[in-house]
């Protein structure tokens, strides 16, 4: 009887809110836009800054690394306030690659930019940053953002096939829009200078500061990291990333790229020698940046060269006080460049850590064995995959047997592996 | 807190043992999920708890203890969690330079110094009410982690000196807990690590090291967490009691099982 009446009052209830959403028509189906706010991540409002998207695991900020291949394999992307290290592969070939994508992603995406470094000027580093792969829309939306004034190139109009006119260009792999998280970038090509003088960017050249006072007496800190730690904290108290600053009518991310940290040029001995004086300099830096981004709305990329670091003890310290590990690690000069296996990638990438925001879990992938290749226009992650071995000696148990059994071919077929059979006519 | 883990060391809220130092300690993994545990639990049990908290951020520790059921926020403004945000006062000491002692005031200096300042906030902290009245049962002091200390400049027996000090002050004058998480380098060599873990676990009355899995990555099973007793209260029970248990991480909880006892393979 109270079963019959409980399901009696549900059915009424269920009719009466029917009746009352026909009465306002509101339908069920609501479109998510892209200012879809938050999950339940317990009071965390999500503002809707271009170029972030909310995390699905946990409601988390993030932005994208300019390689959506690399977003997939972080969890979705950077978390806003965390650091992402890149350790540099041996000749520095293939990390300038990932910090310059990070840069031309806040460009695109309108993000402003801290660019530091000892080596190189910023300046330059930004005029060489790859040009992203738009197609016909945002292309235009793009110009218009820029100047005014600037008529389209491509202002041809079909007068036969003018249905063809409205579809967009696909010459490129995956066209994005702008206001879309990750995008695709052509290396073979320069970003539009329009695009750099539109955005907001900050350098910071570390022969250009060198005589400027300092604010903070000297501590543990090399001079070069006490200063580049000064302009950042200025950076982003002036111009608000803090929160301090609340007449800015909109938010943005600050992106801050620091390269080769670590190296003789920003002052640091730890490349140097095993036992060295200032060895606490380097992590003191790390922990009070991360003290900085955590407290602000930005993201930081770190390219240091930890392959040349002597005390393994300050590598592990440097992995603790970073967020986001990634490891490069390229075949050139090593004896795998040869080795047929690896033909088809130029090396490996080991992703190290992840962190654990506001949870306690991360979403790790299950691929540990992950290769990069750089391609004439794309730098692209893929799975480690071993060619398949069709020769009548086949052991499968190791990867140094299948070496063993490529170089057991014969000179004659050369070094490729696979798919040549053994046959003597 | 997590029911397993509670029922693996024989403790409930209720029954919390007061004057022990509980040592975490993990290699190749991440153990941060002990320190959450320990947080709500203690918050659980009714305890004033002093959480010094240097890794992570205050916003942090707060979500993932609505998920294990506490509110941080909340019990911060009744007055029973004192926490000290490492990473925010970090940046505030080092950038405002005024004369007046912080507990982070190493970071000013150029030369490793003494943890004293951090020793006096914690006993600050932790001081019995002036009015006799108990309002919570016994102090806790909680640490995350003490490893960054010495990434920080604090040489190894700067760091021994202050979780001694604070051995003498929580465990035996106020009759209260410590838990401290270090991290193991393994085969990093950090010497100075070494001589703080070794130290800290011959001084502890309860060890919990969570390593990763010597095959490797899985996806089902997270890590093995060895329990080490020391020090039993009852000088008959046999001493150094130790089990091994392996577990997995869920969104809310993490669950333990016997070595190879996994529910993905059974």
């Amino acid at each position: 009887m109270a079963a019959a009446a409980t399901c009696g009052t549900g059915a009424g209830s269920t009719a009466s809110v029917a009746s009352a959403a026909s009465k306002s028509k509101v339908t069920s189906f609501q479109r998510r836009g892209p200012r879809a706010s938050g999950t339940d991540s317990g009071g965390l409002r999500l503002v809707s800054i271009a170029g972030t998207r909310p995390s699905v695991r946990n409601g988390q900020l993030l932005v994208s690394t300019g390689l959506p291949a690399l977003d997939q394999l972080l969890g979705g992307g950077l978390a806003v306030g965390t650091v992402l290290l890149i350790e540099e592969d041996k000749y520095n070939i293939y990390s300038p690659l990932l910090f310059k994508y990070f840069l031309a992603e806040g460009i695109i995406s309108g993000h402003t930019l801290l660019v530091a470094s000892a080596k190189e000027d910023p300046a330059d580093i930004l005029q060489e940053l790859p040009a992203p792969l738009l197609d016909d829309n945002c292309k235009k939306e793009l110009d218009e953002d820029v100047c005014n004034h600037k008529t389209p190139e491509s202002n041809v109009k079909m007068k036969i096939a003018w249905r063809y006119q409205l579809l967009p260009k696909m010459e490129q792999i995956g066209p994005v829009s702008s206001s879309r998280f990750g995008h695709y970038y052509d290396i073979s090509k320069r970003i539009p200078q329009e695009l750099i003088e539109a955005s907001n960017w900050h350098g910071f050249f570390l022969p250009e500061k060198r005589s400027s006072p300092l604010k903070v007496e000297s501590c543990s800190l090399t001079h070069g990291y006490l200063k580049l730690l000064q302009f950042i904290q200025n950076i982003i108290y002036e111009e608000g990333f803090d929160g301090s600053n609340p007449q800015k009518k909109k938010k943005n991310i600050l992106r801050i790229g620091i390269q080769n940290l670590g190296s003789p040029l920003w002052g640091d001995d730890i490349c140097c020698t095993e036992n060295c004086d200032n060895s606490h300099s380097l992590t003191k830096f790390l922990y009070l940046l991360r003290g900085l981004l955590r407290t602000s709305l930005s993201a930081c990329i770190i390219t240091m060269p930890t392959h040349l670091i002597q005390n393994k003890a300050i590598i592990a310290r440097v992995t603790n006080l970073s967020d986001t590990v990634v490891g490069l690690e390229s075949f050139i000069g090593s004896e795998r460049e040869t080795n047929p296996l690896y033909k088809d990638y130029h090396g490996l990438i080991h992703i190290r850590q992840i962190p654990r925001l506001n949870n306690l879990i991360c979403d790790e992938s299950d691929v540990k064995d992950l290769a990069f290749k750089l391609k004439r226009k794309l730098f692209t992650i893929e799975r480690l995959h071993l060619p398949p071995d069709l020769s009548d000696t086949v052991s499968r148990s190791s990867k140094q047997d299948l070496a063993e059994s490529a170089k057991l071919l014969g000179p004659g077929c050369g070094m490729m592996a696979g798919g040549k059979k053994h046959l003597d006519f | 807190m997590f029911p397993e883990l509670n029922n693996l060391l024989n403790i409930t809220p209720d029954r919390a043992e007061q004057g022990k130092l509980t040592l975490l300690c993990d290699a190749k993994t991440d153990g941060s999920f002990l320190v959450h545990h320990f947080l709500s639990f203690y918050l659980k049990a009714n305890c004033k708890v002093c959480f010094v908290a240097l890794i992570q951020s205050f916003s942090h520790y707060n979500i993932v203890g609505q998920k294990l059921g506490v509110s941080l926020t909340s019990a911060r403004e009744r007055g029973q969690l004192v926490f000290l945000e490492g990473l925010k006062s970090s940046v505030d000491v080092f950038f405002q330079a005024n004369e007046e002692p912080h507990p982070l005031q190493f970071l000013r200096e150029a030369k490793p110094g003494n943890l004293q300042p951090l020793f006096e906030f914690v006993r600050e902290a932790l001081k019995p009410e002036e009015n006799g009245e108990a309002a919570w049962r016994c102090p806790v002091l909680l640490v995350d982690d003490l490893s960054l200390l010495l990434s920080l400049g604090v040489g190894a027996v700067a760091v021994l000196d202050f979780v001694h000090y604070c051995r003498a002050t929580v465990c035996w004058e106020l009759k209260g807990n410590m838990v401290v998480l270090v991290h193991d380098s393994g085969d990093a060599e950090d010497e100075e690590n070494d001589i703080l873990l070794n130290g800290l676990s011959h001084q502890s009355h309860l060890i919990l090291r969570t390593e990763g899995l010597a095959t490797g990555f899985c996806r089902d099973v997270h890590g093995q967490l060895r329990i080490l007793w020391r020090r039993p209260s009852q000088p008959t029970a046999p001493r150094d009691r130790s089990l091994t248990y392996q577990y997995k991480i869920q969104d809310k909880s993490v669950s333990f099982f016997a070595k190879g006892m996994s529910p993905a393979v059974l």
